[in-house]
């Protein structure tokens, strides 16, 4: 897997530049922090590396294709009217992926009991948590998560931890921006501090 | 490939068979302002038959428009289409998919209650037939075009008044062929030249509209 690297790179929201001249980079077994205070960019920025919107300016090298990430951004992309496990059914399917592992992914995450209940009748963090499932279902080099720990409680936000200390340590990478302290244990964390 | 359109449809299809409200409203709506149409003539007024394919496609028209506002604003709203943007799946036969499974739903029943209708004002015969074809060809041609109106719209909230302002403009050829061919049915004419215009119009969306949607869907995020 390519090493991600970020040189002059302009973001725009708009036609308000939020992010000039980055420059950073990120690779396998390595956990990048995005820290910034809000409306710095922080969001826009991962939109671009996963490839929801094209930079401004600046270049971007070993960008992953669609088929090596995974993109969790503050709308979870799970449908109130359908349960945690057709929605992660639908995913897999769409990308064309076994759905062997959704059971597994649920359980991990703590769902497997509210399987078919409608998302819409979850708690924030429960839908959070069955985005987050997503992750599991089968491995991807790259993870993208926006704000990953917002809505969850303490072992949900230890076991969101959890899951990407493992993701790394198996030679994955993950950049994710979070206002929470990470744990510094976590193996190849770095923070990058974003400022307008 | 495949596998990714079925996907999404059958996903449209568990939707709308766990709300039911959502087709069934658009079908009472256009029987019901179909009915007012019939009540608000003279009894037995012979008028009221030539009006009748211009009072069921229009009816058909405005029944149509009252589910198309929904078609991708849940998906955006709830973030669905940034992962089907990144589903490695190209977009446009994602987003056919979806108008397929639109027009099942919120369309199909209204080609198919049509003809009934007809029978209601008072038509008779080969031009029910030729009214039922015609919106079997012109209804996916509306959804098609709805669609894309609704794509274009989906950033803008509270899009309801310029959803059909946009669309009903679009739809006169179909109006006037459709109805037309009936018209000409009715008179004993062939109406195979009119159904050809509207086929044609169907096979022209049918290629280009999904295309144009999912351009239209990727630019609301960036």
């Amino acid at each position: 897997m390519d090493r991600l690297q970020v040189a002059g790179l302009c973001v725009t929201r708009g036609d308000r530049e939020v992010l000039a001249h980055l420059a950073f980079s990120v690779g396998a077994g390595e956990a990048l922090h995005l820290i910034g205070r809000n409306g710095v960019g922080k969001t826009s920025l991962l939109e671009v590396l996963c490839g929801l919107r094209a930079p401004a300016g600046g270049t971007i090298r070993g960008q992953p294709q669609a088929d090596e990430l995974y993109w969790v951004g503050h709308r979870n992309g799970v449908h109130a009217a359908l349960s945690p496990f057709e929605n992660l059914r639908f995913w897999c399917r769409l990308a064309a992926m076994p759905t062997a592992g959704v059971g597994d992914a649920l359980r991990r995450v703590g769902l497997w009991g509210l399987r078919h209940r409608a998302c819409g009748r979850l708690s924030t963090g429960q839908r959070r948590r069955a985005a987050l499932a997503r992750l599991l279902v089968v491995p991807r080099p790259w993870w993208f998560l926006d704000e990953p720990l917002a809505g969850l409680d303490v072992a949900g936000i230890a076991l969101t931890c959890d899951l990407v200390a493992e993701h790394v340590k198996r030679g994955g990478a993950v950049v994710l921006s979070s206002h929470q302290a990470l744990p510094r244990t976590l193996p190849g964390l770095r923070e990058l501090v974003l400022a307008a | 490939m495949i596998g990714a359109i079925w996907a999404v449809f059958v996903r449209e299809l568990q939707l709308a068979a766990r709300r039911r409200a959502e087709w069934v409203q658009p079908l009472a709506f256009y029987v019901l302002v179909v009915l007012l149409f019939g009540l608000g003539v003279a009894p037995r007024d012979p008028t009221l038959r030539q009006f009748a394919p211009a009072i069921i496609w229009v009816g058909a028209l405005l029944a149509a428009m009252l589910g198309l506002d929904r078609i991708f604003r849940e998906d955006r709203d709830d973030g669905s289409l940034e992962l089907m943007v990144l589903s490695g799946m190209p977009l446009p036969p994602l987003v056919g998919s979806k108008i397929a499974a639109q027009w099942l739903f919120n369309a199909a029943p209204l080609a198919f209650a049509g003809p009934l209708l007809a029978l209601v004002l008072g038509l008779r015969g080969d031009p029910v037939w030729v009214l039922f074809i015609g919106l079997l060809l012109g209804t996916p041609t509306l959804m098609l075009v709805g669609a894309f109106a609704a794509a274009l719209t989906v950033a803008v909230p509270r899009a309801g008044v310029l959803l059909p302002v946009l669309v009903l403009p679009l739809m006169a050829p179909v109006v006037i062929f459709g109805a037309g061919a009936v018209r000409a049915a009715s008179q004993g004419l062939p109406a195979t030249a009119p159904l050809y215009f509207l086929a044609a119009e169907m096979v022209l969306a049918v290629v280009f509209i999904p295309w144009v949607s999912a351009a239209a869907l990727r630019n609301t995020l960036d």
